[in-house]
């Protein structure tokens, strides 16, 4: 349910310090494809049996990128343990998921209340979560929830889910509108405070360590001093730079 | 057995600035009719708790639009407009909680227990004038109980006992708030003689009256 808020604070998001000088040059990617690029790497962090939560927008996708022969379970704060296909044909109300989709429930799905979805969520028992940004700090840091006098949809599950779950992904476009998303300190307002595990872009993937961010993988469309130039944290380089895929 | 009532009665029994818990996910699991009477009813400068504010158009949504809620307690505005603008405007009174914390608040109510400790929040805006606790070198942030006058709830069957079943996802907070609040009404899908109290979720004897969707 955060959709068309998140689009419309992305429209209203002001600058940080740099703006990304990749936007309007020949490297700019389409919407799909960075959806794309940053969905099918996300869901390559998930293994067997794990209990996953995805945010609303671009993480909503990792799903279809799950491999067939792997058995990953999503979890939606609405209370379902299970989520499937979005229904077609005769629509149910009665299920759906935390965006307000109708959806169906899984062989072995199971439904609960919010208190239970949230013992889950905040009580560490989902395995992973991969959710969107409007920034993310290179202490781990996120804020997601609201635009001081501007844009303010509220933090729904969020905030509980991110300091809850074993490992939390930022998914996300690198940049928006050309303005800085990842930061040396959020300047929004926080959604959790040092729980970022991962940030997956469609230029990079960045782990958050004890002594910041670390450049794990690089699309190679991209080079070092392109995501330099389009990063408004410092980082550092892995020894074993990867080529992202 | 429980007061089986019309719609028409239930919602008169709310006055001007009650406080209401409202059931729902979205649309989903909401009682959209008991909504409806509010609206037919005009009851104004009402306190709601609710998990969200739906659209414009539908159910909680409209109640904002109509300018009923004085202020509002919930997780999340942002799929209706409606409500950021009031709220802009200075006209409507907006608490977001985050919708776990907002869960054990009302639950820590209905519970008996004087408040919850938790973890989420910690380092945010949300820490500021709450006290925190260090629990074995972690912090938390202490939340106060949440009660109301009423709570506005759904149930896919309803026995004539008060006893509550659902589908689906329907269940989302209708099963927390029947907990804690003066008055508990049920909107029911269908209305049964007896449930199996196998399928019973919420206990016949948090449930006060119970308005039948099908009969009006």
């Amino acid at each position: 349910m955060e959709l068309t808020a998140q689009k419309s604070i992305e429209k209203e998001i002001k600058s940080s310090l740099v703006t990304d000088p990749i936007s309007h040059s020949h490297k700019e990617l389409t919407k799909e494809q960075i959806r794309e690029i940053v969905a099918k790497r996300a869901a390559k962090e998930f293994r067997e049996g794990d209990v996953v939560t995805l945010g609303i927008g671009l993480p909503t996708a990792v799903a279809n990128y799950v491999p067939e022969n792997m058995h990953v379970i999503f979890q939606s704060e609405n209370g379902l343990l299970g989520v499937g296909k979005d229904q077609k044909g005769n629509i149910d109300k009665r299920v759906i998921n935390a965006g307000g989709g109708y959806v169906e429930a899984r062989q072995g799905a199971c439904f609960y209340d919010s208190q239970m979805a949230f013992t889950m969520m905040r009580g560490g028992h989902i395995d992973a979560t991969v959710l969107g940004a409007l920034q993310v700090d290179s202490d781990g840091s996120l804020a997601s929830w609201m635009i001081p006098g501007k844009m303010v949809p509220g933090m729904g599950g969020s905030m509980d889910l991110v300091v809850g779950a074993k490992k939390v992904i930022v998914a996300m476009e690198h940049t928006s509108k050309g303005q800085i998303k990842i930061v040396e300190k959020c300047t929004l307002p926080l959604t959790a405070f040092r729980e970022v595990n991962m940030i997956i872009t469609e230029r990079c993937v960045f782990e958050v360590e004890n002594d910041g961010l670390v450049l794990k993988e690089i699309n190679p469309m991209f080079s070092v001093d392109d995501i330099k130039a389009s990063t408004g944290a410092d980082f550092r380089i892995c020894d074993n730079l990867k080529a992202m895929c | 057995m429980k007061s089986i009532v019309s719609a028409q009665k239930a919602i008169s029994m709310i006055k001007d600035g009650a406080s209401v818990m409202i059931g729902g996910f979205l649309e989903c699991g909401a009682p959209d009719m008991l909504i409806d009477e509010l609206v037919k009813q005009n009851k104004k400068n009402l306190t709601m708790i609710s998990n969200d504010t739906t659209y414009p158009d539908a159910d909680k949504g409209r109640l904002i639009v109509n300018k009923q809620i004085k202020k509002l307690i919930t997780s999340h505005i942002g799929t209706n407009p409606e409500t950021g603008k009031q709220m802009h405007a200075g006209e409507l009174d907006v608490e977001l909680v985050p919708m776990g914390t907002l869960i054990e608040k009302i639950r820590a109510k209905g519970t008996g227990l004087g408040g919850v400790l938790t973890p989420t929040g910690v380092g945010t805006v949300l820490e500021e004038n709450k006290e925190t606790m260090n629990i074995d070198g972690k912090k938390f942030i202490f939340e106060k109980p949440l009660g109301a006058d009423f709570a506005l709830i759904y149930g896919t069957k309803v026995d004539k006992y008060g006893n509550v079943s659902f589908y689906g996802t329907t269940r989302n907070l209708n099963t927390v708030m029947a907990t804690a609040a003066d008055t508990v009404i049920v909107q029911a899908d269908e209305l049964v003689e007896c449930l199996d109290p196998n399928e019973v979720v919420i206990p016949g004897l948090f449930v006060d009256y119970i308005v039948v969707k099908e009969n009006n």
